[in-house]
């Protein structure tokens, strides 16, 4: 069905640059479904190997004073005795129909708590992932420029330093600075404990701390990217080019330079999600934000298997359509890349 | 000076206008010309090095040094609790000051930093017997096997892997093997794929012809010709994994999801000095954190350098 166009004016090249989505995103479901198929089974197996019993969980306290009988009776009930195809399968059957179970550790569905919580997670990822691009786009492209200068130097080595920081860790050493002891800024929570609402103001200000520390800590591998990437390409020919006509030197390094080394960065984008997700979890920890990862690491202490397993799920959906995403942009952005080859 | 390389003197010059095949001089006996195969020992490493090498091996050491005598240099219990001397500031006394126990904060993250740098060399160990075992299979057997395992590889890579450590350690109940577990199952993916594709080039290549049509078996090929290529390599990941798989504990420890308590690493103490931290006590949870950050930046340095030695193509790359 791919007919090999013939070479014709520039806008009926345009035209095809996203000619083969369709096909791509197709072939790209085809492997996701095995992927979430697969990982959803290693999680069940992996769950199925917990030494916890959800009757006694569920019954809490109650279990030393309920008889094995009740015990056996809620087993039953829930079907925990069933073979694990079959629990299996009606698990994923349930997902499927968007029922994604009973949080044991919340007390209520995992919907609801889904729901109530990923858009500050959303909110937090998305303003810090923004702010790293364009602060590693900037500082990476102005170090490459003077290569091995001392702004080149000073710069890679904060980059390597702030690499090896937990994050957490970067997130208790701002809040004793600025919340404790300059007492500029809330050291935790998402509004003033007397707001009744969520008034957009007083939330801005409670997550700039936590924003700015995830994105100074996700920054360094982005920052040391772009600058390699840049350096790399500011010995391109065409750059040379660039220069020779005498085109002043800001032009042919945002211009020419930066351009070309953007490309590749937007793919890598895509793969740093996960590492992004798991700074998330942590600095909602430290900042007491009530995102998903607060949910996450207390679903955890419980033992709570339908959280868990819908948070992990639910992000690996989001990084996949990311990563499809950034994929997609990259052939729109990129007349040499052919999606339907 | 366009002379290729310093050759030694007893082999002749190459006429110039020869054809490279025929200007292969005979390999002098005596002298073996000289090998410009990087040197991977330490003191070729720290000689050619910069200060900051250098200065990273100095920590390391003082950092191992201290920690496997702090039982010795220090008399003082870490664990003794004295509640009359809670939360000091730092002094002399106290050089990091005392956490909201009365422990000597200095002192613990000494303990700390033992548990957590052996429990991370020990996940990464196993992480890479996981990965060097996946990515030998993927690499020797080939064909639909090793798109499986690549597969479960890539899919495995694009999970969250702190939410994946998590997972495990839920499933499990925190303990040390949980820990162990959470780290080597999401950490072993890069092995996996440095060995088999370090296999998929060495497999074409003529000595292993040579040793084939010589009548060396599978397993004498694996063992005597494959295996001493791909150990070096193996090693350089293992050890650029250990401040990896140190982060990784140090972040469920400070979740309260990594080690039991009473094995004092790193992210415990971070998660205990909490509490004093929002009484302005901030020494009870920086002071660990900055023990931490200082010998894995060490680590990272030295091994980053290492590798430079060990692949000079991707020094241009990221190190860590």
């Amino acid at each position: 069905m791919t007919t090999k166009a013939p070479p014709t004016g520039p806008p009926r090249v345009r035209r095809r640059r996203l000619a083969g989505a369709g096909v791509v995103i197709r072939r790209r479901l085809l492997v996701a479904v095995p992927v979430l198929a697969a990982t959803s089974m290693g999680m069940f197996a992996l769950g199925a190997a917990s030494p916890i019993d959800p009757a006694q969980q569920y019954a809490g306290a109650a279990a030393f004073t309920t008889t094995e009988e009740n015990l056996a009776q809620l087993r039953a009930n829930w079907g925990v005795d069933d073979p694990l195809p079959v629990q299996y399968a009606r698990w994923v059957g349930n997902l499927l129909r968007g029922d994604l179970g009973w949080s044991t550790s919340r007390h209520e569905p995992v919907t609801s708590v889904l729901a109530a919580r990923a858009g500050w997670t959303l909110l937090l990822v998305g303003v810090a992932l923004a702010l790293v691009l364009v602060a590693s786009v900037l500082l990476g492209t102005l170090a490459a420029y003077r290569r091995g200068g001392w702004f080149d130097r000073a710069l890679r080595s904060v980059a390597y330093a702030v690499q090896s920081m937990p994050v957490f860790w970067i997130g208790l050493a701002v809040i004793a600075l600025f919340a404790l002891t300059l007492g500029w800024l809330p050291a935790g929570g998402l509004t003033d404990l007397t707001a009744t609402g969520t008034d957009p103001a007083d939330v801005a200000r409670h997550l700039v701390l936590p924003v700015t520390v995830l994105a100074i800590s996700q920054a360094p591998w982005f920052v040391l990217f772009v600058r390699d990437a840049v350096a790399e390409s500011l010995r391109d020919d065409h750059v040379l080019a660039a220069r020779a006509r005498g085109l002043p030197g800001r032009t042919v390094l945002f211009g020419h330079a930066l351009r070309t080394a953007l490309l590749p960065f937007l793919t890598l984008v895509g793969t740093h999600l996960p590492e992004l997700v798991g700074g998330a979890v942590l600095v909602e920890t430290v900042f007491s934000l009530p995102g998903l990862g607060a949910v996450t690491v207390q679903a955890a202490l419980g033992a709570d298997f339908p959280l868990l397993a819908a948070t992990t799920l639910a992000t690996t959906v989001v990084v996949l359509t990311a990563n499809l995403a950034t994929d997609l942009g990259y052939a729109a952005a990129d007349p040499r890349v052919r999606l339907d080859d | 000076m366009t002379d290729p390389a310093p050759a030694p003197a007893t082999t002749p010059a190459p006429p110039s206008a020869a054809t490279p095949t025929t200007t292969m001089p005979a390999p002098a006996p005596a002298t073996r010309p000289a090998r410009r195969r990087p040197s991977r020992r330490l003191s070729t490493l720290l000689r050619g090095g910069r200060p900051g090498v250098v200065l990273a091996a100095g920590v390391l050491t003082a950092a191992v040094v201290a920690c496997l005598l702090a039982p010795l240099l220090w008399p003082l219990d870490q664990s003794a609790v004295d509640l009359a001397r809670t939360r000091l500031a730092p002094s002399p006394d106290h050089l990091a000051g005392t956490d909201d126990l009365g422990r000597d904060v200095a002192l613990r993250s000494l303990y700390g930093l033992r548990v957590s740098l052996l429990v991370g060399a020990v996940a990464a160990l196993v992480a890479t017997v996981i990965g060097g075992l996946v990515g030998a299979v993927a690499g020797t057997v080939g064909g639909r096997v090793d798109r499986a395992l690549m597969r479960v590889v890539d899919t495995i890579a694009a999970l969250p892997h702190l939410l994946l450590g998590i997972f495990i350690v839920a499933m499990l109940r925190p303990s040390l093997g949980a820990v162990v577990a959470s780290i080597a199952l999401t950490h072993w993916l890069s092995t996996a794929r440095i060995v088999r594709s370090e296999l998929l080039s060495l497999r074409s290549r003529p000595f292993i012809d040579a040793a084939v049509s010589g009548g060396a078996g599978r397993a004498r090929v694996l063992t005597r010709h494959l295996l001493p290529h791909v150990l070096p390599r193996l090693a350089l990941a293992t050890t650029l994994m250990v401040p990896h798989a140190v982060w990784h504990e140090t972040a469920l420890s400070f979740l309260g999801l990594g080690l039991p308590p009473h094995l004092a690493s790193i992210g415990n103490m971070i998660n205990d000095g909490q509490r004093s931290l929002l009484t302005g006590a901030w020494w009870a949870s920086i002071v660990p954190g900055l023990a931490l950050v200082t010998v894995t930046l060490a680590l990272a340095a030295l091994t980053g350098r290492w590798r430079d030695r060990l692949d000079p193509r991707v020094r241009a790359e990221l190190q860590l």
